[in-house]
Formats: C-alpha cells, structure tokens, sequence
C-alpha cells in the first residue's frame, strides 16, 4: 500500500509518520505541499502534525489553501482515505473535510503528555481492529487542541457514529485535558474515510517508547 | 483604503484566553470586570475606492480565510481618515 504523508512548512511530525507505516510494512512516500498531484497509486494520504506556517492566523488556516490541498480535497470527496494529526485534524477541519472546529486549549497552555483515550466506536477503517471500550495511552501535544461544534452538529456526530475517540483517564473516567466537548479526541465524517485526531498514533509504536497503543489503529487504515 | 477587520469567538463559544484575563484582573483587584473577551484585529490596506466593493472583497476574505465562521463573527469597519 502506498501512503503519501504531506509536508508544509512547519510540519515537523512527517519522519515519525513515515517511519511508522514503514514499519508496519507499507510503502511511504513524503509529498511537498507545492505538488499539485499525489503520487500515482496513493491509497492513503496523511497530514501529519507539526506548526503549519507557524500557526499564524489560526493553526492551519494557512495550510489549506497550499496547491495539494486540492488534490487531497478531490481525494478525500472521491471516498480516498485520509488521516489527520494534530495539525493534521485542524487542516481537516479548516477545509470543512470534517465538521466542527479547534481553538486554544481551556487552560491556555501547550499540553505535551501521554493522555488514555477511550474507543466510542470501531465501524470504521481506523479502529475496526479495537473494542469498544478499550483504553489506550498515547501521546498528545497542541495548544489548540479544544473541539467545537455546535449541538445540532454534535447531535448529527452521534447519530452517525462519527465521534471514535475521547479523552479519559486509566480507568476509563472522563478526564478533558483541553476542554474539548464531550472530551473528543477523535473524529470520522459521514462516509467514514476521513479521519482526525489531536493524539499521535505514530508515537506510540513501540513499547521502548511508552507505549504501542498506536500500531492497532494505524494498522486499520491498511489494507 | 484602510479596512479594519475585528474577530470575535460567536456568543456562547467559551473564550478560555478571555477567561485567563479575567482571573489576572480579578486578582489585580479590578473587581468591576465582569467579563473579558478576546479577539483579533486585521488592518487591510487596500487598492480599491469604491468602498461599496471594497466591502463585498473583504466580506470574502473573512468567510475564505481570515475568520473561521464555525466558531467566529467578524465585522468589517472603514476608519475616518
């Protein structure tokens, strides 16, 4: 499988992502953010995390309007599956590939620890080799890493059983370390082909590190 | 043409930088405040005369790039010169 991992200016998460699904055995090729085409063959495309033009204006504000966007856009609305990290998910939503929107954290400050996570659903690509209910422990690390969305959208989110991840503590209790609503951590759209997350999967791949949480879900997206 | 664009989370939308702010005056003793919110501000210099279309060209950039609609309002000011 062919996985194109984008790069902006400011992406700085781009290595860790191409070494994991090097490691998990798929072929991974790094796009710069000036291409105006993914690498024929592409079936996964991932926007990794990092500071995408500095986090000027909003965190990926910027970053959308780069000329492979729109081949990620096209990729994405033709049911292509596609991942994003941290910056990543704020890309997604910044472009409206996924619904809602990010801002700074609730207590202002630059969070950078390993953070359990909570799987809600598992009908989807990205965690179908996870249970419901299973607790993870893998790395966060953003500033604007706080999810809205207004109630109508939360409700549809639900409905959909598009809301995949939320925050929680070892045991399984809500524990919110950004204030995101209802402590969501990850996302799907409608289709089920798009997915975002603040935590980085790809940092938790091997156990010398603290965890390898994170194989299990990238695992899903391949295929 | 100079064209001020202020940026405000929506009503309702918690501003945790405001809510910081706030708790710094309070603990200043500035007891009067009852809440701060924060925004941001973008002056435009622009080559247009016709105000009527410098409008309609901004309000496009705030919805394409300089707000995110989904979580903030934006109003458009022309300061007297």
């Amino acid at each position: 499988m062919l996985v194109a991992v984008i790069v902006f200016p400011g992406t700085n998460c781009e290595i860790d992502t191409k070494y994991a699904f090097e490691k998990l055995g798929q072929d991974v090729v790094l796009v710069f953010h000036k291409e105006e085409h993914l690498p024929k063959g592409t079936n996964l495309v991932v926007l990794p995390g990092g500071f995408s033009y500095g986090d000027y204006l909003r965190s990926a504000a910027i970053a959308k309007f780069s000329p492979i966007m729109k081949a990620v856009i096209s990729f994405a609305n033709e049911g292509g599956k596609v991942l994003g990290i941290c910056n990543g998910f704020q890309m997604l939503l910044e472009a409206r590939l996924l619904p809602g929107a990010m801002k700074r954290n609730e207590n202002v400050h630059f969070i950078s620890k390993f953070q359990h996570l909570r799987v809600i659903n598992n009908h989807n690509d990205f965690l179908q080799k996870l249970e419901v209910g299973d607790i993870l422990n893998v790395p966060i690390a953003h500033g604007e890493g706080s999810y809205f969305i207004d109630q109508e959208g939360l409700n549809e989110l639900y409905a959909n059983e598009q809301v995949l991840l939320t925050y929680c503590d070892e045991k399984g209790e809500v524990e919110n370390p950004n204030g995101s609503i209802d402590a969501i951590a990850c996302i799907t759209n409608k289709n089920k082909n798009v997915f975002g997350l603040m935590p980085h999967p790809e940092r938790a791949i091997e156990e010398i590190l603290g965890s390898k949480d994170g194989v299990k879900m990238l695992e899903g997206l391949i295929n | 043409m100079r064209v001020i664009v202020n940026i405000q989370l929506k009503e309702g939308v918690l501003d945790p930088q405001g809510k910081a702010v706030h708790h710094a005056l309070s603990s200043l003793k500035f007891n009067e405040v009852q809440e701060v919110r924060i925004g941001k501000q973008i002056i435009l210099d622009i080559n247009e005369t016709d105000k009527k279309v410098a409008l309609e060209r901004v309000q496009v950039m705030c919805e394409e790039l300089l707000a995110n609609t989904v979580i903030e309002n934006y109003t458009i000011d022309f300061p007297a010169c």
